[in-house]
């Protein structure tokens, strides 16, 4: 994403004759250097070392959980670890799955077309301001958002969300099967990844923004002269250019959205972990996610529960791990993310 | 990282070049300005009158929504009355790209403004910043007594120790990928990448799972400090390899050229050119950093009571104290309280915001305006 030095498209420069290969450069490094690239090594090491540690511990730790619960880990549908030995991250994994798509589902677009905004449509002069904006967006504390979303965004949000239940009842997202009270509108998932697509734009912005930026200017001038409108060139030329980044910024997202722990832990009003409620109901007040849950019962549990609790840890840890480096890959492999690499 | 590539690479001007005059190509016409507002304005009249007179909706949000909704409707129509199909959807979509940069701007405004209003009452009393919370109750209505002096104090004090953690490591991780690179180094790039969107709940974990329950260690302020590192070591380092890369190539080469080991390459020519981009790296993850609440909820422990010795005892942080007056404690007086910490965090992030943005306007190599005297007034000596 940084701007490049050199040209190192082939069709940019004229290549060197066929058959002739630059000269391997050999030269003995110092000393210091010896040292120096030792230091920079092991920095580069210490990132993997530290994710490994993270692995090894929340493994160790939760092994327990894993042996009391079986495969039923998986798939059990009720979370009461410190009484019963049937208990599941089945209980807490759709609550937070929920919340994501939700966020996923607002943020996505909002934050491409604040990108494209940003990229193609406003002038110098608030284009700098906007970009500031994005990052001050990225720089705001969760706990802002969280206090934010509390106080400000749910009492405003109610009477729509009471709407939308009133009207379009016929999709299942929002019917409401709960007598109709406003305060039983409260502490919904809805509300909760409202606020957590507040936090997942300026991630996708912000990525977005950059692989827009590099679309070739050649194939906009192309467009343009085909005849096409503003709208017509970022549809052929920008939007296929930086779809690996979009994809790759929705992905990180993703992420993020999974994890987030304060927004949802402030918002949702914590239910019983039977997992009879319907999780499809997106309105209804109540919900659990696997952050909320370690954040408000990890020290309130026993050891048997705290082990459960950290499985459940270990999943989200190894999941999100999992989709951000599959994102990371997907940028990097894509045609505007390949700047990024050497 | 973002506003790194608004920096141009190569641009290492003494003097300010005159700028040629940019043609500028009119975009807005009178009949668009027109035809926006027009349409503006008359889905704001058909929604009220359908909206607030005609059917039985309530409620704020959903009023601007449907006007939304009815206005870029009417705004279509209209561009089609007036232009072909293609010109129609073209100025369709620059309106709702541009709605998308004003609801971010609205969002931010509408969180740091509600903040202060709510903080306001709360941190104009004295003692909310020279006092800690240990003489406030639960139901201690007035706001004279007691304030978060020990939440600043941990604040601090936990964002010292993370940095001084996470700069050395995030710095020296960039520059492997910039200055050695390889198969390894991508992979690293990779982890590194996904480490910045992790759970942040995740790192507090960790320092929970390893020095509290197997090492036996109590929850404090180094314990919270290293979570906090944990999660800024990854924006440091992300941030630091968009700035060294761009230090051209060609300082790098004529350093090697005049016989330079790579050591003396890296501390003498690219460290100082990549200075002002790493310090807004730094200062972007502090921001970042003094914030986080998720990782220091697990191990930092809360307290009421002033704790300057982060080695020991639990020590409270400013999101720290928020959490705990709006999500456990959440009496009223307390969540006023909240809000005054709100006040506080809100004032430090937008501070930090500021000075990264100010030291990070230039490229790399590009000198101050006292550095570019200095310059002159030694070339015009020698």
């Amino acid at each position: 994403m940084a701007v490049k030095l050199t040209p190192q498209a082939p069709s940019a420069q004229p290549g060197p004759p066929e058959g002739d290969t630059p000269r391997t450069i050999v030269s003995r490094s110092s000393g210091s250097d010896k040292i120096f690239r030792g230091v920079l090594r092991s920095a580069g090491m210490a990132v993997l070392v530290i994710n490994a540690l993270i692995l090894i511990f929340l493994i160790l730790r939760s092994l327990s959980a894993f042996q009391r619960a079986g495969f039923g880990f998986f798939t059990t549908r009720s979370f009461f670890p410190e009484t019963s030995s049937q208990f599941g991250i089945a209980a807490l994994l759709p609550g937070s799955a929920e919340i994501a798509v939700v966020a996923l589902l607002i943020a996505v677009p909002t934050g491409i077309g604040i990108a494209l905004f940003i990229s193609e449509y406003a002038p110098p002069a608030l284009r700098g301001a906007m970009i500031a904006v994005i990052d001050l967006m990225a720089a705001i504390p969760s706990v802002i958002y969280a206090l934010w979303g509390l106080f400000f965004l749910m009492p405003r949000i109610l009477g729509f969300d009471q709407w939308l239940s009133h009207h379009l009842a016929f999709i299942p997202v929002f019917r409401f099967s709960k007598t109709n009270f406003v305060s039983n509108y409260a502490g919904a998932p809805f509300i909760a990844g409202v606020v957590v697509s507040l936090m997942v734009i300026p991630i996708i912005t912000s990525l977005s923004r950059q692989v827009f930026s590099q679309a070739p200017q050649g194939e906009r001038e192309a467009a343009y002269a085909l005849g096409s409108t503003k709208w017509g060139m970022i549809r052929t030329v920008v939007l296929p250019f930086g779809r690996g980044g979009v994809i790759g910024a929705s992905m990180l997202g993703l992420g993020r959205a999974l994890g987030e722990t304060i927004a949802v832990t402030f918002i949702l009003t914590p239910i019983d972990n039977t997992g009879t409620f319907n999780i499809i109901h997106a309105l209804e007040g109540g919900g659990n996610t696997i952050t909320a849950e370690i954040a408000n019962f990890i020290f309130q549990y026993d050891p048997k529960g705290k082990a459960a609790l950290l499985a459940c840890g270990l999943v989200l840890f190894a999941s999100t791990l999992i989709v951000n480096s599959v994102a990371s890959v997907i940028v990097s492999r894509s045609r505007s993310g390949a700047a990024t690499q050497d | 990282m973002q506003q790194m590539t608004t920096a141009q690479p190569g641009k290492i001007a003494l003097d300010p070049v005159p700028s040629e005059e940019r043609v500028r190509t009119r975009t807005g016409s009178a009949t668009g300005s027109a035809t926006f507002i027009g349409a503006a304005a008359a889905a704001l009249g058909l929604v009220w009158v359908i909206y607030e007179r005609l059917l039985p909706f309530t409620g704020v949000l959903g009023f601007w929504l449907c006007w939304y909704a009815v206005f870029l409707i009417v705004y279509f129509v209209m561009a089609r009355l007036q232009w072909d199909g293609l010109e129609a959807r073209n100025r369709l979509f620059s309106v709702g790209f541009a709605t998308g940069g004003a609801v971010a701007i609205a969002v931010v405004l509408d969180q740091v403004g509600y903040t202060f209003f709510r903080g306001s009452n709360a941190v104009g009393h004295v003692n909310f910043w020279t006092k800690s919370a240990s003489l406030v109750g639960p139901l201690t209505k007035t706001m004279t007594v007691g304030g978060v002096l020990h939440a600043i104090v941990g604040s601090v004090e936990q964002l010292g120790l993370a940095t001084l953690f996470a700069v050395p490591l995030g710095v020296t991780a960039a520059l492997y990928l910039v200055e050695i690179g390889g198969g390894f180094a991508r992979v690293v790039r990779t982890i590194v990448e996904a480490m910045t969107a992790l759970p942040d709940l995740v790192s507090g974990l960790f320092i929970y799972v390893t020095l509290i329950l197997s090492f036996g260690l109590t929850q404090s302020g180094f314990c919270a400090a290293l979570a906090i590192g944990i999660t800024m070591m990854p924006i440091v380092a992300r941030a630091s390899e968009v700035v060294l890369r761009v230090v051209p190539g060609t300082l790098r080469e004529a350093a090697y050229a005049v016989g330079g080991t790579q050591w003396r390459t890296v501390r003498d020519v690219i460290l100082p050119t990549a200075r002002s981009g790493l310090a807004t790296a730094i200062v972007l993850a502090m921001a970042r950093g003094i914030g986080e609440t998720a990782p220091v909820l697990l191990v930092a422990g809360y307290t009421k009571e002033l704790n300057a010795d982060p080695f020991s005892g639990p020590q409270t942080s400013l999101p720290l104290f928020i959490y705990y007056a709006i999500h456990v404690l959440a009496t009223p007086p307390y969540i006023e309280r909240g809000f005054g910490a709100g006040f506080a965090l809100v004032v430090v992030v937008l501070i930090l915001f500021t000075i990264a943005r100010r030291i990070g306007g230039r490229a790399p190599g590009e000198l101050t305006k006292r550095q570019r005297r200095r310059l002159s007034k030694e070339a015009s000596t020698a």
